[in-house]
């Protein structure tokens, strides 16, 4: 067992690590090598600059010691990135990991409400649906899940914006909250505090809700699959035979055995959410980490676009370590196999 | 199975020693075989299965379109029509409208096919042969050319594809169909090595495997014959699922203008276009949205339907469950082929 903690430690260590190296080598490929291209902006804006100061400034925007040998450059730049220091912002001149952890809340707090709303609504429609397996109910379920299923989040953004934003006005059509709204957040202005949550929530409504759609079709099909199998178990029929309520039964043995391996999927979900996020914020130009990931792209602002994607790979890796190491307090059936549940 | 099963009568009838090895065959015979085995049989499960009929006629339709709609249909140009008009105002001239250029939509939708399925091709092909190449590979050798290969696909599973795909389209500028479809299903190998791998792990174990080894038959035979058709069904699925992550992934890129083009490649480019041509806030150019998330959904709900379906043409166990059971309808839905995002993974 402690074994199996090391090596599932080493290997988020190892990822982590082979992940910035990919940064590294992708940022120094990019289109007109970013190094360069501030280089020859530096000089030629301000020609009195010293050569050292040219580079001491590329050093912090990029990361990158351009006249360094490669290794040099290489363990700089993964120094950095071990300290927080994600580089400088080309356009914005301030700090990538400023931008990241000023949006990074707010995709976050889309995401997560996103994803546990669809996960409750997935898996309570998913084990209805097993016990009433073959009726029109679990069939017209089932073909609407797998519909659902299908069609892109993004999709069904621009649908809502379309119907529900721009042809009904019930919804704005972007942005975290409305401009004559003052951000406060604090247990002395309790009134205003709420009517800013109830705001921001307004705004990102739309975003939680095409998210919500798709993946809920996702849980319930997989909920569904799981309690059939587990209502086919034999101990199910000796919980009846020793007349244990129908409603203990449901929750207690079924319900529970069908969730626990929706938990390693849940963690993992989260990080993949994340990744989502790069096409569903820009659809709504809600500016959370995804939408800040594509702005970087179309300004050429390489040190913002790969600190985005830095992050939103740490916390995929977060996500899937923390179920590893978490699932066998959960589920002790797996504590017995050393983890190995996948 | 045929060969199986012909090899068991041969012993029931007591002259197993007469039982004649496969290599004898005559080559019309085992042309035959093959025929049964991978154009009647799925032909037959098809035909049985209504998911998989209806899956199977919009993959068709999509196909034919691809294949023979850009010579039949005119192509679309600017000011080839009234603009703006709505379908059907004038006839079958233009039978889903135009744009605000006098495009034809009808005709960018069947035009931006053949890119779309040369992707899919691409990047399931891709997808298919880099993970079954290293989940056997893993599976069979062992030691650490294992643990080396497992840790790649962890690492390869952990990195979240979305960005990646971002990262690497702006890095390539791929403008090709077929690199495109690599570029966007660069992670998804991973999922299907792992798969086969711990696949390869439990057959390896079984007598009919074991048997092969004794008979001292290389590795590589061994693969094809006693591996491949149990691991069929995750090499389906995972090539649906690539086809999906194609739609989706291509899909976004272009709208979002991230995958460089010059002209209506892709029903990605016609939303973006769509979207600020104004189609939201006019009602009348609503057919110019709808046309493209219509050719999208439906081309997704298809593989998704045939994935399903198909799934009982290469699982012997599911096949006998099916025989013996009429009703298709309490099949459990196969977990494998949901997301969880009902995205990009």
């Amino acid at each position: 067992m402690q074994q199996y903690y090391l090596e599932r430690t080493l290997q988020a260590v190892i990822t982590v690590v082979s992940v910035m190296t990919l940064a590294f080598f992708l940022l120094r490929l990019m289109p007109g090598n970013p190094a360069d291209a501030y280089r020859a902006e530096l000089i030629q804006n301000n020609p009195q600059l010293s050569q050292a100061d040219i580079d001491h400034r590329v050093e912090q925007k990029l990361n990158v010691l351009p006249d360094a040998p490669l290794h040099e450059q290489y363990i700089n730049y993964v120094a950095g990135l071990l300290q927080g220091d994600l580089g400088e912002s080309i356009n914005e001149g301030v700090p990538v990991s400023e931008i990241i952890s000023e949006a990074l809340p707010w995709t976050i707090f889309t995401m997560s409400l996103a994803l546990l709303l669809s996960f409750a609504i997935g898996i309570s429609f998913g084990a209805i649906m097993a016990y009433k397996e073959g009726s029109y109910f679990d069939n017209g379920l089932s073909v609407l899940s797998i519909f659902c299923n299908s069609i892109p989040n993004y999709i069904v953004g621009i649908l809502s914006i379309w119907f529900l934003g721009y042809q009904l006005e019930l919804f704005p059509t972007g942005g975290r909250y409305s401009t004559e709204m003052e951000p406060t957040v604090g247990l002395l202005e309790p009134i205003q505090t709420l009517a800013f949550l109830g705001d921001a929530l307004w705004h990102a409504s739309l975003l939680i809700l095409s998210y919500t759609v798709v993946a809920a079709g996702g849980w319930a099909l997989r909920m569904r699959g799981n309690s059939i199998q587990v209502l086919g178990e034999e101990y199910l029929r000796v919980a009846r035979l020793r007349g244990l309520s129908e409603r203990r039964i449901a929750t207690r043995y079924v319900g529970r055995n069908a969730v626990l391996p929706l938990y390693t999927a849940l963690l993992i979900a989260i990080g993949f959410a994340l990744g989502g996020s790069v096409i569903l914020e820009q659809v709504f130009t809600y500016p959370g980490v995804g939408y800040y990931m594509i702005e970087g792209l179309e300004a050429r602002d390489y040190p913002l676009m790969m600190g985005v994607f830095l992050v939103m790979t740490v916390a995929v890796v977060l996500g899937v370590y923390i179920a590893d190491l978490t699932y066998g307090l959960i589920d002790p059936r797996a504590q017995t196999r050393g983890g190995d549940h996948r | 199975m045929s060969e199986r099963t012909e090899s068991l009568r041969a012993i029931d009838d007591g002259d197993a020693f007469e039982a004649v090895a496969d290599k004898t065959m005559s080559r019309r015979e085992r042309y035959r075989r093959l025929f049964d085995r991978w154009v009647l049989a799925p032909g037959r499960i098809i035909r049985g299965d209504v998911r998989a009929r209806i899956g199977a006629s919009i993959l068709l339709l999509y196909a034919l379109v691809g294949l023979f709609g850009p010579r039949l249909y005119t192509e679309p140009e600017v000011n080839q029509g009234p603009r703006s008009i709505t379908p059907l105002s004038e006839g079958l001239t233009h039978p889903l409208g135009t744009d605000n250029l006098g495009r034809d939509i009808l005709a960018q939708i069947i035009h931006a096919t053949p890119s779309m399925l040369q992707m899919i091709v691409a990047g399931g092909l891709f997808v298919t042969v880099l993970g079954v190449t290293v989940g056997t590979t893993a599976g069979f050798s062992g030691g650490r050319t294992d643990r080396v290969l497992s840790l790649l696909t962890d690492i390869v599973m952990t990195i979240p594809g979305l960005p990646l795909i971002v990262i690497l389209a702006a890095l390539l500028e791929p403008q090709d169909p077929v690199v495109t479809g690599l570029v966007l299903t660069i992670n998804v190998w991973a999922g299907l090595a792992r798969e086969i791998r711990s696949q390869v792990l439990s057959i390896s174990r079984h007598s009919y495997v074991e048997a092969s080894q004794a008979m001292g038959l290389s590795t590589p035979t061994i693969i094809v014959k006693d591996i491949l058709p149990n691991i069929m069904p995750y090499v389906l699925i995972t090539f649906v699922n690539a086809a999906r992550q194609v739609i989706f992934a291509s899909i976004g890129l272009y709208f979002l203008g991230v995958l460089p083009y010059d002209s209506v490649v892709n029903w990605g480019v016609m939303i973006d276009q769509a979207v600020s041509g104004g189609a939201m806030h006019v009602m009348s150019l609503a057919h110019w949205l709808i046309a493209p998330l219509a050719a999208i959904t439906l081309l997704s709900f298809g593989l998704i339907l045939f994935s399903q379906g198909t799934d009982r043409m290469f699982n012997p166990r599911v096949r006998a469950r099916h025989s013996s059971t009429t009703d298709t309808a309490d099949e459990p839905a196969d977990e494998t082929t949901t997301t969880t995002g009902g995205g990009i993974r």
